[in-house]
């Protein structure tokens, strides 16, 4: 199976690789997937607490090609967003992105899971309920 | 010497074809083009002439005697052939077979295809590093069972069974060996007297001959052994395989059988030098681990585990410059990681993070100083991107983590 060039890029030149303080307030932190599964992203984000834009997000995942290209992806998206803009980034949108073969669609949906994760744990940080929205698979 | 790219390590797959096969092969698809079963002209004679002459030096190199060699299409269809056939003629006596867990695809799936006929299957575990364990063996011998089904070297990890003593215990009760032998012939001594097999599959394409064509050998003396064709026709290969002989690449089987008698000493411990420089310089990374027993294994085979890196992303990092393969669930259909590493006790984790490095006759050291290199850096530099490494470091115990499962 032939990779996308875009994949090939995120995965040699993966964007916002590294971790954020997880104790800070305004940081999130989504840790999705498991070791058994052979998938393993851990996604954060750090909101600017004037604007409510996400200033800074980083990722490591542990995975194929396709799911470090995902996160990597994932992260470049989420900077300059507010949270509830971040929240629409759908997983087919990183499919269409990164042109994923269908293998590898659950790839796209960690990383939209790792988002959603990383925004809940932002958000019950801050006194905001959990979003109960989580896609089945 | 300069390397030339992509560099081939996954010769357990397939091996390149040896150019000395090709030339002995080249005649037998245009000039000398016969049918084998021709009795009644020189076209025919020509064939079978070279049929013949394949059939001696496949015998010779596992010491059998040329009548005892059945042409296949390879290895798979020998599986088939060896365990239905079995099943089928010596019904009367019993449907027990034993088999072992870390068997190929081929054999496993023929088993459970013959448990939906009726046949009773134990399916013997492995311990850790491969090993059946022989007194299991014992215990699972039962009047009934008529065959024994254990292979010789394991594709993905390179073990060799105690195919000796499985041999001693399968004629102490009476029972049939088979052992599918495809990793082994041509590349440590198999001996079928010494060894005491009864049936044992193998194919061309994995000792520098084509591709498409195999043998299973039948014993006919002490004891003398049958087994019910599985394809009917016109009677070849004594009753027990129908279908026209495919005469080029049978010619090619027996070159490659040959080159293999005659090479593979020097070559056995060719590989095994660079198997184990490459093994060595890798473990020397933190969390590698070699999978199965590291001295009964086949020369050419190293099976490693990089905790906290995955598999398929690992190969990423040079799949353009050298050929390996995973256990990892990425790399096959049914996104289950591989069964034979799961046997021996691996977690998932360390089934998704195996390498397999097969060596072969045209590996050189330079391509082995590449490798080294190469699969280093990308250990190295995907750990940086693992959240499981970054965890490890920090101490944190990743069994005591409750992860989202999918």
């Amino acid at each position: 199976m032939a990779y996308s060039e875009k994949v090939i890029d995120h995965y040699s030149n993966p964007k916002n690789v590294g971790t954020l303080d997880k104790s800070k307030q305004n940081v999130g932190t989504g840790l999705v997937g498991a070791p058994e599964c052979g998938d393993v992203m851990r996604l954060q984000i750090e909101v600017d607490e004037a604007s409510g834009l996400i200033k800074d997000a980083k990722f490591k995942t542990f995975g194929c090609g396709s799911a470090i290209a995902s996160s990597s992806l994932a992260t470049e998206w989420l900077k300059g967003k507010t949270v509830d803009q971040a929240l629409t980034i759908d997983n087919m949108d990183i499919v269409e992105e990164l042109h994923l073969p269908p293998v590898k669609i659950h790839c796209s949906v960690l990383a939209e899971d790792a988002i959603k994760a990383a925004i809940n744990d932002y958000r019950v940080k801050n006194g905001l309920p959990e979003l109960v929205e989580q896609k089945a698979h | 010497m300069e390397l030339k790219f992509p560099i081939y390590l996954d010769n357990n797959a397939t091996t390149p074809m040896d150019p000395r096969v090709l030339e002995a092969m080249i005649p037998y698809f245009t000039e000398k083009f016969g049918n084998a079963a021709s009795r009644n002209h020189p076209f025919g004679w020509v064939a079978e002439e070279a049929v013949d002459y394949a059939r001696e030096q496949v015998a010779a190199l596992i010491n059998a005697d040329p009548k005892e060699i059945i042409f296949t299409s390879g290895a798979t269809e020998a599986d088939n052939l060896a365990i239905k056939g079995v099943y089928e003629m010596y019904q009367s006596k019993g449907n027990h077979i034993i088999t072992t867990v870390t068997e190929h695809k081929a054999v496993l799936d023929t088993c459970k295809h013959l448990e939906k006929l009726g046949a009773e299957i134990t399916y013997l575990p492995v311990q850790e590093d491969g090993l059946i364990d022989l007194a299991q063996l014992e215990k699972a011998m039962t009047p009934k069972t008529i065959l024994v089904a254990i292979m010789y070297g394991n594709n993905e990890v390179g073990v060799i069974q105690p195919v000796k003593e499985i041999s001693a215990i399968t004629r102490k009760h009476g029972a049939l060996f088979f052992t599918d032998a495809t990793q082994a012939v041509g590349k440590i001594p198999v001996d079928v007297m010494a060894d005491g097999i009864d049936l044992m599959a193998f194919s061309g394409h994995k000792m520098y001959g084509p591709k498409g064509v195999g043998a299973l050998y039948v014993r006919r003396k002490n004891p003398r052994v049958k087994v019910t064709s599985q394809m009917d026709g016109g009677g070849h290969e004594r009753g027990m395989r129908s279908g026209t002989l495919n005469v080029p690449s049978i010619v090619g089987f027996g070159k490659a059988c040959e080159l293999c008698m005659n090479e593979m000493e020097s070559e056995a411990k060719r590989l095994s030098a660079m198997r184990d420089r490459l093994e060595s310089s890798l473990l020397k990374l933190e969390e590698a681990y070699v999978n199965g027993n590291r001295q009964h294994r086949l020369p050419h085979v190293a099976n490693i585990s990089f905790k906290y890196v995955e598999g398929e992303g690992l190969m990423m990092g040079f799949n353009k410059e050298i050929a390996v393969s995973s256990g990892s669930a990425c790399t096959s259909a049914s996104l289950e990681p591989s069964y034979v590493l799961k046997a021996l006790g691996l977690g998932d984790d360390l089934a998704h993070s195996s390498l397999r490095f097969g060596l072969g006759r045209f590996t050189t050291d330079e391509q082995i100083d590449y490798t080294i290199k190469a699969v280093s850096n990308t250990v190295l530099k995907l750990r940086e991107m693992s959240p499981l490494w970054e965890m490890f470091k920090e101490g944190i115990d990743l069994n005591k983590i409750e992860w989202a499962h999918h």
